[in-house]
């Protein structure tokens, strides 16, 4: 298996699929000349040609409009945004029309389209540039959210949801871009709606994804010095969710911490938690806690953006909390 | 939530103790596990603990008063609460320095009003914190959850608090002597597994009335069996004995599907499928993996699959669901010579089948005495779902089967 980078391994899914199917294109802001803005559609734009690799004006609305005309009509776009910040602009063409026209035609159109690019908290972006989106989509019904954690989640994960029928917000990290990891070196896909184990522990289950999984995996490492077994479970698909990865995991555990970089009200964590609750209820030693940011804007100033986002310490809380030790 | 303190019952025989000393007065706060007093019964002087925290509100027995098991000596309560019920309930307690033996013999026939107040009711009636684990292992095991002392927050019970307890009445079941004052025991942490193999053994033993049948096997045909397959070069995956008796009872459980059940709630739950727990002895305690659909699958499928799973089992590899879903299982001690043994049912099947060496004997056969290789089977069954009949013609199937393995071919 090859060590690439989260980069990388976007680019290799989009250079397999673009190579798989003449009907994969790629269109955003500065994806084809400048190599795309955090360089994941490199050498693209030479492979594959301007029809395929397509540089737009800044008009986010715009283009994931021709994106879901062009999925209608057949293509299959790839519609990157610059980050994800920018799709709210477009937040009318995904909510209202690439996630409702297979149903309002009535089964007539497909759009099988995916909106990728970084999303979430970064460092120092302040609080326009560096939050946690998947809220704004995971809540739309005919929308499929991915968050992928490594790399070669993100290869696999982008590969199927390019070959999805149905509209994939698939929301990448800048600040996973740099990191490096596995990549089996043979043609793989990992399928939509599964959630992966990402290490197994006995005595507590703590579901998260992106920086906050990484967070999650140096914890369990930490307190299995303190002898607490942590098992460390990555939805990777928020919508549809795995739910029976998760529960299983509870219903072993029997105690549980969800894990949210976004401020808490209303979020995944609360959704989380809810499921746990009627799946497992009988299992469970404790409430589910839920660890999340503080229900404010993310704070230009380091020292209180550090104090936004969950650190270690509060993952740790949180566990001995749900532990009752 | 008030406690009331009572007189504890600190050996079979007392009937009354004395309350040489208030170690706390009225007004003190207290922690659970803080010493109230001194009490004297008729053996020794015994510090008596606080069950609860709060307040030590009342006092109700003076120092050097003989009071009778059972009768409230004190209320522990917070500050605000309301105990005047409580303590209205309870005999006046004398004034201080009066003469105590006319008053003791007194109160002595008084309490017979009392006496339908068990010593060990609970502090008081109604909600018990507890999560909801908890609260279904109390459940599945027949547990009154008044009786364990909640560890979580807001004295919660919690997993580990009945766990601990279960535990406790194992040892107490199994008759271990509890030895008060001298430490002349090590108490240590039982692992993980330990603790549930406790709780799982009592959730069992307790409610399952168990009955076992035995039959003797003539092995000859099986081995002759195994002894053929194994003898085949293609054939990489060597057969075991036990690969063998596991087709086998599968076989008779297809044919005795009363034997595949478990008895649940007022019901008895009738499997259709045949998933195999193979018992595995590891370092401190036992895991029993699962082979699923041993019915429809062959010996070869069997042998290969029992193989990862002990392998795996032994290296503690096992995840959740290759060591759950079971429907009946196996457990040979045959390796340790053991000719026969009853088994524990888990709580999740109906029977359990436990194996017993394979011995050469001699035997009687169409009149002539010859040395044939022989076995031991025991069934345990749970009567409340299985009779004496049924377990008895499931063995006779298995033994039928066993003894013209062939058959384990078709």
């Amino acid at each position: 298996m090859a060590i690439i980078t989260y980069r990388e391994a976007l680019n290799q899914a989009l250079r397999e699929e673009m190579r798989r199917d003449p009907r994969v294109f790629l269109i955003g802001e500065e994806v084809g000349v400048y190599q795309g803005a955090y360089k994941v559609s490199q050498n693209l734009l030479e492979e594959f040609g301007p029809k395929r690799v397509v540089d737009t004006p800044i008009s986010e609305a715009g283009f994931v409009g021709v994106g879901i005309g062009a999925a209608m009509v057949g293509l299959r776009p790839v519609v990157e945004m610059m980050t994800f910040n920018f799709a709210i602009v477009a937040l009318d063409q995904i909510v209202n029309h690439a996630a409702k026209i297979l149903y309002m035609s009535g089964g007539q159109f497909r759009v099988p389209m995916v909106i990728r690019g970084p999303g979430g908290p970064a460092v120092q972006l302040a609080a326009q540039h560096s939050q946690g989106m998947e809220s704004y989509f995971y809540h739309v019904p005919g929308l499929k959210v991915v968050r992928p954690s490594t790399p070669r989640d993100a290869k696999g994960l982008l590969k199927s949801a390019i070959r999805d029928d149905n509209p994939v917000i698939f929301i990448e990290s800048e600040t996973l871009y740099g990191t490096k990891g596995e990549v089996p070196d043979d043609e793989y896909t990992i399928p939509l709606g599964v959630a992966e184990v990402k290490r197994e522990g006995t005595d507590v289950t703590v579901i998260g994804w992106m920086g906050m999984l990484h967070r999650a995996l140096e914890v369990a490492q930490d307190l299995e010095k303190e002898g607490i077994s942590v098992e460390v479970v990555d939805p990777r698909t928020l919508r549809p969710m795995d739910t029976s990865t998760i529960l299983e995991s509870v219903k072993k555990t029997h105690h549980a911490v969800v894990l949210e970089a976004g401020a808490g009200f209303a979020g995944l964590g609360a959704e989380i938690a809810t499921l746990i609750t009627e799946g497992a209820f009988d299992y469970l030693d404790s409430p589910v806690v839920r660890v999340t940011g503080a229900n404010a804007p993310m704070p230009y100033a380091k020292n209180l953006e550090r104090a936004k986002v969950p650190d270690k310490a509060r993952i740790i809380a949180g566990i001995k909390q749900a532990l009752a030790v | 939530m008030p406690f009331q303190v009572i007189m504890p019952k600190l050996s079979d025989a007392m009937v009354e103790g004395r309350v040489l000393q208030w170690l706390k007065k009225e007004g003190d706060r207290v922690q659970g596990g803080d010493v109230l007093a001194s009490i004297e019964t008729d053996k020794a002087e015994i510090e008596l603990e606080a069950f609860g925290s709060g307040v030590l509100r009342r006092v109700l027995a003076d120092e050097g008063q003989m009071v009778p098991v059972g009768q409230l000596i004190a209320v522990i309560a917070e500050p605000d609460e309301d105990i005047t019920g409580l303590v209205s309930a309870a005999p006046a307690a004398p004034a201080a320095g009066a003469p105590a033996a006319p008053k003791v013999e007194a109160k002595a026939a008084a309490p017979a009003a009392h006496a339908a107040i068990p010593p060990a009711a609970p502090p008081e009636a109604g909600w018990v914190p507890a999560s909801p684990i908890a609260r279904r292992m109390a459940r599945e095991a027949g547990i009154d959850l008044a009786q364990i002392k909640g560890s979580g927050p807001g004295e919660r019970i919690l997993e580990r608090d009945v766990e601990a307890y279960l535990a406790t009445q194992a040892q107490r079941l199994a008759g271990a002597e509890v030895p008060v004052g001298e430490r002349e025991f090590e108490d240590k942490e039982l692992s993980t597994i330990r603790k549930t193999i406790a709780a799982r053994m009592v959730q069992s033993k307790a409610p399952i009335p168990h009955f076992t049948v035995t039959v003797e096997v003539d092995m000859g045909a099986a081995l002759e069996l195994r002894k053929s397959l194994n003898a085949i070069e293609a054939n990489v995956e060597k057969l075991s004995v036990n690969d063998i008796i596991i087709k086998a009872t599968a076989l008779a459980l297809q044919r005795h599907p009363a034997v595949n059940a478990r008895y649940s709630n007022g019901q008895v739950r009738l499997f259709k499928r045949v998933h195999m727990g193979v018992a595995v002895a590891i370092e401190d305690g036992l895991i029993v993996p699962v082979i699923r659909d041993c019915d429809r699958k062959s010996l070869g499928e069997i042998a290969r699959e029992a193989r990862g799973l002990i392998d795996r089992a032994r290296a503690r590899k096992l995840r959740p669901e290759e060591y759950s879903g079971g429907t009946f299982a196996i457990s040979n001690l045959g390796m340790f010579d053991v000719v026969e043994f009853t088994a524990v049912i888990d709580p999740a099947h109906g029977a359990i089948l436990a194996v017993g060496a394979i011995e050469e004997k001699p035997v009687v056969m169409n009149g002539q005495v010859v040395v044939r290789q022989r076995m031991r089977l025991t069934g345990a069954f749970d009567h409340r779902i299985i009779d004496g009949a049924m377990g008895a013609k499931f063995l006779q199937e298995l033994k039928k089967i066993l003894e013209n393995a062939v058959q384990l071919l078709l």
